[in-house]
């Protein structure tokens, strides 16, 4: 037996293995997507392969674009504010020094450590009293808050990563320290932001406590009305749409997810790294 | 990614020139001003939807607050003797300690293995990483839907595999027995999350410098040796980290048993913040004693993650 065969002879078991592996991770993905438009006992699909499930979910009470709707505008809120709150912040705890500005970031980093829980139950009466209580826009901002942590310290170590010249060049040309960041700073700290935004959009877009606790309703986001569809129809359970709730959940997670892997990657890397 | 953020951040602009201290003084003040200006919109998220949301569960916690009928009073120690002397506290502790133990072996007995898989530089190994992550783009909740029809035997597939395994006696439930609906709830987690841990060990396994590996196959050491004498003990960091965030999101687990299992059948995979959840709007209906159990989760985690944090140390000291 030569070196070559018995490498392949070490190598295949390999092959066979890892792709099994491979196989049981895809397989729920494929499982679902592929019974969602096939027929099914108890489901709108009943022969035929077709998108009756589908038709079912447009119509479920408010709608699907509605509940869709729903979802992106909390995805948005929360996006919006973290990139907005995480790049001030990063900036301000990279290049100034002011009081008080170790214990900011320590109290925003020990969000960390706090339930989700231990912070819903008092948010439902405080956000009463903001006036948020059962809006899409109170769910955005405690999503974002719940983001701070990660984005906070990504912005910070981004920003401490530019060069101060760069920087001092800009203030030359007479820049103030704003118009340092907005025209050349934020270019520098792009692919922290892209991951900052994409972990927002997912954390956002996939949240179903939050709003469980604080929404419901004509403000429920697609997962939380995908869970209480599930539960309206007692006895029968109408499967089909649950699955075809879950393809349309997905899909855009799996395509970003695919077209940003580097940042999605980077973005976990950064966490292990310094930590 | 905690507590161990750049201590040695730049903590005065690089412009304060070398002039007369009034000037230096007052262009420090403006800097901090504008330091502050800055920071703002994150102490004003911090604060207000954070620093004071904590003090009022503090407060409620110590309150007769119903969920209807709002704050009526002081109620300072009942909330709490209440809730420890509810007879869903003690085995709702100890179904999410068995459920953290359980997912906590397995994910980062998993997420090693397969970093251990992937970590080959070559194309299969890129595929197998972007088959292994791909479930950790999905929600907790859609991966938690996913599952129940995958579970149920009138449409999933996995009764039927069980019996014809012969693991089951005819076509079953599988959420519908406490020990399934525990590994059920396990799987789908390990599912999810396996991706995420082997990226974090992945991390750590490439900043083992490769000439250490060298050195050991100089000495004659066996594959097994190299692995238990090299690679684990440099591994350890990443190892602790690890452990430390499945720990931690196991214990808060929630979204996951809510919808595969409702903490059923017969309360028996009810977790703590279950419980707490139940006691807010299902069964008491009483914010009081939710808030109060929602102290006593978030100390309890402190104690744990310093508990833990101070083991990493002495063991990254060793």
């Amino acid at each position: 037996m030569n070196a070559r065969t018995s490498r392949l002879g070490f190598r295949t078991p390999y092959y066979v293995l890892t792709a099994g592996l491979a196989i049981v991770f895809l397989y729920p993905l494929i499982w679902t997507t592929v019974s969602s438009v096939s027929p099914q006992a108890g489901s709108a699909q009943v022969e035929g392969l077709g998108f009756n499930n589908y038709a079912t979910l447009a119509s479920y009470q408010a709608g699907l674009p509605h509940y869709l709707g729903n979802s992106l505008a909390i995805s948005l809120v929360t996006v919006a504010v973290t990139l907005l709150a995480a790049t001030f912040g990063g900036y301000a705890f990279a290049r100034f020094s002011f009081p008080g500005k170790n214990a900011l970031f320590l109290v925003t980093l020990s969000i960390l450590m706090v339930p989700y829980a231990t912070l819903l139950i008092p948010l439902t009466i405080w956000l009463k009293m903001l006036g948020l209580n059962n809006t899409l826009v109170g769910v955005g901002l405690v999503l974002a808050v719940f983001q701070l942590p990660f984005a906070t310290f990504m912005m910070r170590i981004s920003f401490e990563g530019v060069p101060k010249e760069i920087e001092e060049a800009a203030k030359m040309d007479g820049c103030g320290s704003f118009g340092a960041l907005r025209r050349v700073l934020v270019h520098a700290v792009k692919p922290g932001l892209i991951t900052i935004g994409l972990f927002a959009f997912l954390a956002a877009w996939n949240d179903f406590m939050v709003p469980l606790f604080l929404v419901g309703g004509e403000n429920q986001p697609l997962p939380l009305a995908l869970v209480n569809m599930r539960q309206q129809v007692m006895g029968v359970i109408d499967y089909g749409s649950t699955q075809a709730g879950v393809v349309v959940l997905t899909i855009p997670c799996v395509l970003l997810f695919l077209l940003l892997q580097r940042h999605y990657v980077n973005g976990f890397m950064s966490g292990a790294l310094k930590g | 990614m905690t507590m161990t953020a750049p201590a040695s951040a730049p903590d005065r602009s690089p412009l304060t020139p070398p002039t007369a201290a009034p000037a230096r003084r007052r262009r420090r003040t403006t800097t901090s001003r504008i330091g502050w200006a800055y920071a703002s919109p994150t102490a004003a998220l911090v604060l207000s939807l954070f620093v004071v949301p904590i003090g009022i569960v503090f407060f409620m916690s110590g309150s007769d607050w119903s969920l209807l009928g709002g704050n009526q009073g002081t109620n300072f120690p009942e909330n709490f003797t209440q809730v420890l002397a509810h007879r869903q506290f003690w085995p709702s502790v100890r179904f999410t300690l068995l459920y953290t133990v359980i997912a906590t072996v397995l994910l980062i007995g998993l997420g090693l293995g397969l970093a251990l898989v992937v970590q080959v530089t070559s194309r299969w190994s890129g595929l197998l990483r972007t088959a292994f992550l791909l479930p950790t783009a999905l929600g907790l909740a859609s991966a938690s839907l996913l599952f129940y029809a995958l579970y149920s035997p009138q449409v999933g597939p996995v009764s039927r595999w069980l019996e014809q395994l012969g693991l089951t006696e005819g076509v079953v439930s599988i959420l519908g027995s406490p020990a399934g609906a525990l590994w059920g709830t396990v799987f789908l987690i390990v599912w999810r999350f396996a991706g995420f841990y082997m990226l974090l060990l992945l991390v750590g396994l490439q900043n083992i410098p490769g000439d250490v590996y060298e050195a050991a196959k100089l000495d004659g050491a066996r594959a097994w040796q190299t692995f238990r004498s090299i690679t684990l003990p440099l591994l350890r960091p990443s190892l602790a980290l690890s452990t430390i965030m499945c720990v931690t999101g196991s214990l808060l687990a929630f979204d996951q048993f809510y919808i595969l299992t409702k903490g059923g059948p017969d309360s028996s995979t009810m977790t703590v913040v279950q419980l707490i959840y139940n006691l807010a709007f299902e069964s008491k209906r009483d914010l009081g004693m939710a808030a109060a159990l929602s102290v006593i989760t978030l100390l309890a985690l402190v104690v744990v993650n310093v508990f833990q944090l101070r083991a990493m140390r002495g063991s990254s000291e060793s």
